[in-house]
């Protein structure tokens, strides 16, 4: 029998997530999907999801989700899980979306597998893919019948259309608990940066430590434009207050995977690589021959980045006049 | 107020590649150098600078691991934390994230703590997934991934950091808070924290003291399985080439050869 598959859906912008619909399309291949969106733009984003691969939606379009982290959103898939059992709860990782799988895995008993990159059912059995430090990936199942969760790593997925599909939708008339509502977000501030998103972008120049300071960042900022690409950083430099979170790629940062990643002064830290080892091809730039870094690129230069970078930068200048 | 921090020893991440035994399907633990999560450290120096702007508080450490844990419990005291707890015993190895939750959870709430500290996730199993058990096993809110934290009164005010900025987001005390990694100043321990670290208290707890069945923590509660390890596909190597004046060049080629440019 095909599979019940719950995705929860975040909206951004009024928009559905991309990171939930990478896991809405994948679960729409697994066996029957249904979404879950919770929140004031909910209704207005509950129709287009049949399009990407939800037979049903459960919707609640409710403001409160959006001024209470976690709990409401935990109260009202509990109260489901009650009615209704599930094969899979197969959410997107985001910081949001973890607090509240976390709670519901306490909450129901529900075994929990995090970070999954692939999954499949082999017949009854959910076999789950999840990278293992470096090298190493490791095949994972929830051992008993009943619900399991299973988080995706961002960008394992692709979004995917399945034209012409309707969602059924499901209004949830659900009475929020007041004593749920305790995390409260008092603001929210944006710290804008320019050229494309990061997680967007086909071609991306990223720094790390290597640079030496931070007024030599622009560099890097300097190739990322040439090119039309967005430029990123590494967790050392993040740390360090060069740059704000938002350009973090890696574990814990974002995931990418352009078709172009330019490592510059990168060591290639694994929890680096496990945001970037995607890309199609890689670049990098590191003066020490044995920086790990150079174990994923396709091209690797054992050099001095800040020779490089600006003979670079006029290189694909002068290139570009000529196209 | 009671304070207290839940931190993890794991194989030195700057020294080992933490690999899992084919047999037992367990972290090795054995002929590799433990240490104090470097996350863990953050955490407790965020912990450590509360505790002194609050006054009147007192901060405990607390872990679940194998005895080898009590050293990374020693780093914690020698950085200031004022006490720690370590729980182990033989029937909790092979806990998943609700058995380790399942079993912090009883011991803090032993405790009666006003606030918890983790951080937002370990360097090794990075589930990021024991606070929030944690938090739903003890009834109480959580606050994630905090780059400050501010307590006035019973609430505890932080900013969360998002994935374009932040968030300032309140609760009310007690509530479990998860701190992100790198957001707080390190703290070296001196020798006269070492040294005093060895009179600071130390308790040591098993399964029965909490009151916890085995068939609820350790390999036989774990609600996961892995069925295999193996290799993941390694890229193909690439071309390393020594820069010699030309590396712009070199690399502008390869950009128009795969049409980047
Ligand atoms: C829990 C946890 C999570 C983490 N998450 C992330 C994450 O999400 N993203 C992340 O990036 N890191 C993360 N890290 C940190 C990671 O382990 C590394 O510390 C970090 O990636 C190193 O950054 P770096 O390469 O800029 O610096 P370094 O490791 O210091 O490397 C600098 C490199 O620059 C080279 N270099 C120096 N000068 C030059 C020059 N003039 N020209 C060319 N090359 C030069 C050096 O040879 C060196 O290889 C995490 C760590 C932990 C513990
Ligand atoms: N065995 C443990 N003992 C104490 N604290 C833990 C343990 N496991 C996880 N934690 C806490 O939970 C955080 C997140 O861990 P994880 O969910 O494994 O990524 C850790 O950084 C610790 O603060």
């Amino acid at each position: 029998m095909a599979k019940t598959i719950w995705v929860l859906v975040e909206i951004e912008d009024g928009r559905p997530a991309r990171s939930s619909l990478e896991v809405l399309s994948k679960a729409a291949h697994l066996g029957r999907a249904e979404a879950i969106v919770l929140g004031s733009a909910a209704a207005t984003v509950a129709p287009s999801l049949g399009e990407f691969g939800a037979e049903k939606v459960y919707v609640h379009a409710d403001p409160t989700y959006d001024t209470y982290l976690t709990l409401p959103a935990v109260d009202t898939i509990s109260d489901l899980l009650q009615r209704q059992q599930p094969d899979l709860l197969l959410f997107p990782t985001t910081y949001d979306v973890r607090d509240i799988a976390a709670r519901l895995s306490a909450r129901h008993n529900l075994g929990l597998i995090t970070d999954a990159t692939d999954l499949r059912y082999e017949g009854e059995h959910l076999e789950v893919t999840v990278p293992w430090g470096g090298e190493n990936v490791v095949v994972a199942t929830h051992p008993y019948q009943g619900t399991g969760i299973v988080l995706a790593r961002p960008k394992a997925f692709s979004v995917e259309r399945f034209e012409g599909r309707q969602a059924e939708i499901e209004q949830l008339s659900v009475t929020l608990r007041s004593e749920s509502q305790q995390m409260k977000i008092l603001d929210r501030v944006e710290v804008q940066s320019d050229g494309p998103a990061l997680e967007d972008a086909s071609i991306i120049v990223s720094g790390g430590r290597g640079l030496g300071k931070p007024e030599n960042y622009h560099l890097v900022e300097e190739l990322a434009t040439v090119l039309g690409g967005a430029p990123g950083a590494t967790r050392a430099i993040v740390d360090a207050g060069w740059l704000p979170y938002s350009y973090q790629i890696g574990q814990t940062g974002k995931t990418v995977k352009p078709t172009l990643y330019i490592a510059c002064g990168i060591s290639g830290a694994i929890q680096h690589l496990a945001g970037m080892k995607g890309s199609k091809y890689i670049i990098a730039i590191n003066k020490d021959e044995h920086a790990p870094i150079f174990s994923v690129a396709d091209l690797g230069i054992v050099g001095d980045v800040l020779t490089i970078l600006p003979q670079l930068i006029e290189e694909v200048k002068r290139r570009k006049a000529q196209l | 107020m009671k304070i207290f921090v839940c931190v993890k020893q794991i194989p030195d991440p700057n020294t080992v590649e933490s690999k899992l035994d084919p047999a037992t399907k367990r972290l090795v633990r054995t002929g590799v150098s433990l240490v104090l999560d470097p996350g863990d450290e953050t955490t407790i120096a965020a912990a450590i600078k509360l505790r002194d702007s609050l006054g009147n508080s007192e901060l405990t450490a607390i872990s679940m691991g194998p005895a080898s844990a009590q050293e990374a419990l020693r780093r914690a005291l020698a950085m200031g934390v004022d006490r720690a707890i370590l729980i182990s015993d033989p029937a909790l190895a092979g806990s998943d994230v609700l058995g380790t939750a399942r079993t912090l959870a009883a011991a803090l709430k032993r405790e009666n703590p006003d606030l918890i500290f983790c951080s937002t996730e370990s360097t090794d199993g990075y589930t990021g997934m024991v606070p929030g058990a944690i938090a739903e096993f003890l009834g109480l809110p959580q606050l994630t991934f905090a780059r400050e934290i501010t307590v006035e009164g019973s609430k505890a005010v932080i900013k969360r950091v998002t994935q374009t900025g932040y968030e300032v987001v309140e609760s009310p005390l007690p509530a479990v808070v998860t701190i992100a990694s790198g957001s707080f100043e390190a703290i070296y321990p001196t020798m006269k924290g070492i040294m005093s670290a060895r009179k600071k208290p130390f308790s040591q707890l098993s399964l029965s003291d909490l009151g916890l069945e085995s068939s609820q923590v350790g390999e036989a509660g774990a609600r996961e399985q892995i069925l295999s390890i193996g290799k993941a596909e390694a890229r193909a190597a690439g071309q390393i080439i020594k820069d010699e004046g030309n590396a712009a060049e070199i690399i502008a080629d390869f950009l128009q050869r795969h049409q980047l440019l």
